[in-house]
């Protein structure tokens, strides 16, 4: 298994925010996490990457326990993400928030040359901005932004919370284009969606949260055709 | 046309003022560039600046062992010996207070952040216990003894507090800066040689003219100071934008959060903000010891007051709003002093600010240095 999440809990403050879940995402696959809001998914992505403190339980990545691991040395072992509300940095520029995806990788320069050839060849849209502050993108250009940036960092596993958040219907479905496109290349992707729909066609396996406990898992077309995940997630 | 002094002087006063105002702006980048990155008034900012002063003074009286007066005339150094020496002496300032911003964020800040820090929980609970126990005892050996014993005990529970990542309310940051500002100051009031009286520094730069521009004699060491903050400021500028720690320094400033993902160790990155404002207050205390041969332990105080006030009418969190802040209360005050009276400087500084507060509530430039392209 590439990652293997083991009765993970997780303290937001004084709330548990998640009760002791369990996952895995095996390599070359998209898991996809589902739920409502405030089940936990966001702080479940975050601890991933080793920005929210463990209680208890256990993160092992290729085998490798990173559960109190610091959040740069995750990046090095192949842990990115596109953040939640993309976290675009606003006062940079295209082209220094994709530097931004190599800070820790370092690399030279062709290595570098090659991967934005490589991002700008999946969202040609980012080099015709590349200039542009990160705060004056859209919605979308955002989104290609943060996943770009993230794979910048040559990721063996790509974290992607909400990226169909806020963007409209025909955009949604180019990033789950996307998406499968970074997964045939090899990335493992754990995908984080409240557009159940389309994260249970992408993914090959997927895991419900609900207030912080996994409540059913199975592959993408089973919880699609289960009753229960269809009235509570996919709008009947 | 009416007499007055401004008139007479002016460029005389736009020199002074852009020379006091290039300090100014040093200082004030030190506020900027730490408020930038953790939403922070580092009141202590002023002491480091005082510090750096004592370094000059330590570097040129000590370690060049340059006496105040040669056979009753001022140590005068000229050509390449007084090149290196001043650069020597800049460096040592610069040392010191870099060294020391690191040290108060390692100490005054860093355990309120709540990581679990056992260092800081450590140094926390030895002053806790010193300082309760001066309550009880009046005698430092006893004290120190005491403190030392209950290190331990409290430090586990200021470890076990500080477990779960909490972080502390912002105002226990204030009060942290507030109270690391008055110890640094009063124990350089207490402990160095001449205690609270005044320091002079050797003068090695005889302060002749260097040109005259506009009528007006430009002194030589006016020059250096507005010549020196220039370069450090570009330097800084080149750092945060070209470098790669540059590029995490406005990376935190803009989302800290979405920089730990990215894996910027936000730890370093704090340190290095801190080292950076340390190095640029060291430098603008070397100048100012340039311009006035003499500190004091309270030197600080009055100055990072001003330089703070720099940084907040240039848009606190703008690198180049410290510069624009620092320039213009440097001349503000020397313009108006001349109007009103020397008395009115430190009121004409902060109507100035009033009023462009009153305004542009976020200084003249704006952004902070999350959202500016610094």
């Amino acid at each position: 298994m590439l990652l293997e999440v083991n009765d993970l809990h997780v303290f937001y403050g004084r709330i548990e925010a998640i009760k002791g879940i369990s996952f895995t995402v095996g390599e070359g696959e998209i898991v996809t996490l589902i739920g409502a809001n405030g089940a936990g998914k966001t702080t479940t992505m975050r601890t991933i990457s080793g920005v929210r403190t463990v209680a208890q339980g256990s993160i092992k990545f290729e085998g490798q326990d990173i559960t109190k691991m610091a959040p740069h040395d995750r990046v090095k072992l192949g842990i990115c993400q596109a953040p939640e509300g993309r976290g675009i940095f606003p006062g940079m520029t295209v082209r220094e928030n994709l530097d931004m995806g190599t800070y820790v990788r370092g690399g030279n320069a062709a290595e570098k040359a090659a991967d934005l050839e490589h991002v700008f060849h999946l969202f040609p849209r980012l080099q015709e901005r590349i200039t542009q502050l990160g705060g004056t993108l859209s919605g979308g250009e955002q989104q290609m932004l943060a996943i770009g940036r993230a794979l910048m960092s040559r990721p063996r596993l790509l974290l992607l919370d909400e990226p169909s958040m806020g963007l409209a219907p025909m955009l949604i479905a180019q990033i789950f284009e996307i998406i499968k496109q970074i997964n045939s290349e090899g990335i493992s992707v754990l995908l984080v969606e409240q557009n159940a729909t389309q994260a249970l066609r992408t993914a090959r396996r997927g895991y419900v949260l609900e207030t912080g406990h996994v409540v059913k898992e199975g592959s993408g077309q089973l919880l699609l055709d289960d009753p229960a995940v269809r009235a509570a997630y996919l709008g009947g | 046309m009416p007499d007055w002094l401004i008139i007479r002087t002016f460029w005389e006063l736009t020199v002074t003022g852009l020379a006091l105002g290039s300090i100014y702006a040093l200082v004030a980048l030190g506020y900027t560039l730490v408020y930038g990155v953790l939403r922070l008034i580092n009141f202590a900012h002023s002491e480091i600046f005082m510090v750096g002063t004592f370094g000059a003074l330590l570097a040129s009286s000590q370690f060049l062992s340059i006496p105040l007066l040669e056979d009753g005339n001022y140590p005068y150094r000229t050509g390449m010996t007084l090149i290196i020496f001043l650069v020597f002496i800049m460096l040592i300032a610069m040392l010191f207070s870099g060294i020391g911003a690191v040290v108060l964020e390692r100490v005054a800040y860093r355990p309120l952040r709540g990581n679990g820090d056992a260092f800081g929980a450590i140094v926390l609970a030895f002053l806790t216990a010193f300082i309760v126990s001066l309550v009880f005892v009046d005698q430092a050996k006893i004290n120190v003894i005491i403190a030392l014993l209950a290190t331990a005990p409290i430090s586990y529970a200021y470890m076990r507090f500080f477990k779960q990542g909490r972080k502390a309310p912002r105002l226990a940051f204030l009060i942290s800066a507030i109270g690391a500002s008055t110890a640094i100051s009063e124990a350089v009031g207490v402990w160095s040689k001449h205690g609270r009286d005044q320091y002079q520094t050797p003068r090695l730069l005889e302060k002749k003219t260097l040109f005259t521009m506009f009528g007006t004699d430009v002194r030589i060491d006016y020059a250096i100071v507005i010549v020196g903050a220039l370069l450090m400021m570009t330097a800084l500028t080149l750092f945060v934008n070209k470098t790669r720690l540059g590029r995490g320094v406005r990376a935190v400033a803009q989302d800290a959060e979405t920089s730990r993902i990215l894996g910027v160790n936000v730890d370093l990155i704090i340190i290095v903000t801190f080292a950076l404002g340390g190095v640029m207050a060291g430098g603008a205390a070397m100048l100012f010891t340039l311009v006035y041969d003499q500190t004091r332990f309270n030197i600080g105080f009055i100055l990072g007051v001003k330089s703070f006030t720099a940084a907040v009418l240039g848009g606190i969190g703008n690198l180049k709003g410290a510069l624009l802040g620092g320039l213009l209360l440097g001349l503000v005050e020397n313009y108006g002093s001349a109007i009103f009276g020397g008395q009115w400087k430190d009121v004409i500084a902060f109507v100035v600010l009033l009023v462009v507060l009153m305004f542009r509530p976020t200084g003249l430039l704006g952004e902070s240095l999350g959202k500016a392209r610094v």
